[in-house]
């Protein structure tokens, strides 16, 4: 632990702040009407978490958790970019459907 | 998915998730790290390169099948494991090799616990990328 008081309260402040932000975008989560609403959603929880992780590493004087960061920032944005292709081919899917329809 | 941004970005990423895979393998020994989440990195960064461009490119930047990839670890794990019965020792347990020892010095450790981890790492890597492949072939 480092030993300043000046950094332990801003450590407090931060943590208090992330705790915030995550409660926030998690409402939004669960309660966002539209798909894209989530994606942002859960995109920005992934930043807190790294956010997190950065800060526990400074506050338990452990180097490990920034590996966690580290990875976390690097694959975190699979999970946006899977769920813009998913998106992408529903209303591929949805068009051509329609255009049978129409068809018909 | 045609993106160019994404193209080109994924080589970058999927060359820094490798390597930062084999750094996770090497130190699994004596700090946070190992077989396992080294191969769920490594194969993450050939998800990437999937998504961004096509599984027949994913392949061929593979150039082995993954499935054979699982097997050849399993093999690596099972010869690590039962090598100790050679030694006269009890199965799985780890046999040291001190290259270059010298007084005070222990040189380049080898040990059949690092070819164990190898063995796990290709495993978890050619598993997870023959579901992947599959599931995006299949989609």
């Amino acid at each position: 632990m480092i030993e300043s008081a000046f950094l332990n309260f801003s450590l407090t402040v931060s943590m208090v702040l992330l705790l915030a932000g995550l409660i926030f975008s998690f409402i939004r989560l669960v309660v966002g009407p539209t798909l894209p609403d989530r994606v942002v959603a859960l995109d920005l929880m992934t930043v807190l978490i790294i956010v997190f992780c950065g800060i526990f590493a400074i506050l338990e004087d452990k180097p490990a958790f920034l590996d966690v960061a580290l990875v976390l920032a690097l694959v975190g944005f699979l999970a946006t970019v899977a769920l813009a292709r998913y998106v992408e081919r529903y209303t591929q899917r949805e068009q051509s459907t329609r255009a049978q329809k129409g068809q018909q | 998915m045609n993106s160019l941004i994404l193209k080109t970005a994924s080589r970058y990423l999927a060359a820094i998730l490798l390597v930062f895979s084999i750094h996770m393998l090497l130190r699994g020994h004596n700090e946070p790290g190992g077989g396992f989440i080294g191969g769920l990195i490594g194969a993450t960064g050939f998800v990437l390169f999937a998504i961004a461009g096509s599984v027949a490119e994913a392949r061929k930047a593979l150039r082995i099948e993954p499935q054979n990839l699982a097997m050849i670890g399993l093999g690596a794990s099972a010869v690590a494991g039962l090598s100790a019965l050679f030694a006269n020792k009890a199965p799985f347990s780890g046999l040291w090799l001190f290259l270059f020892a010298e007084e005070g010095s222990k040189g380049l450790p080898l040990s059949s616990i690092l070819l164990f981890d190898i063995g796990v790492y290709l495993v978890v890597m050619g598993a997870i990328l023959t579901l992947v492949f599959a599931i995006e072939e299949e989609v």
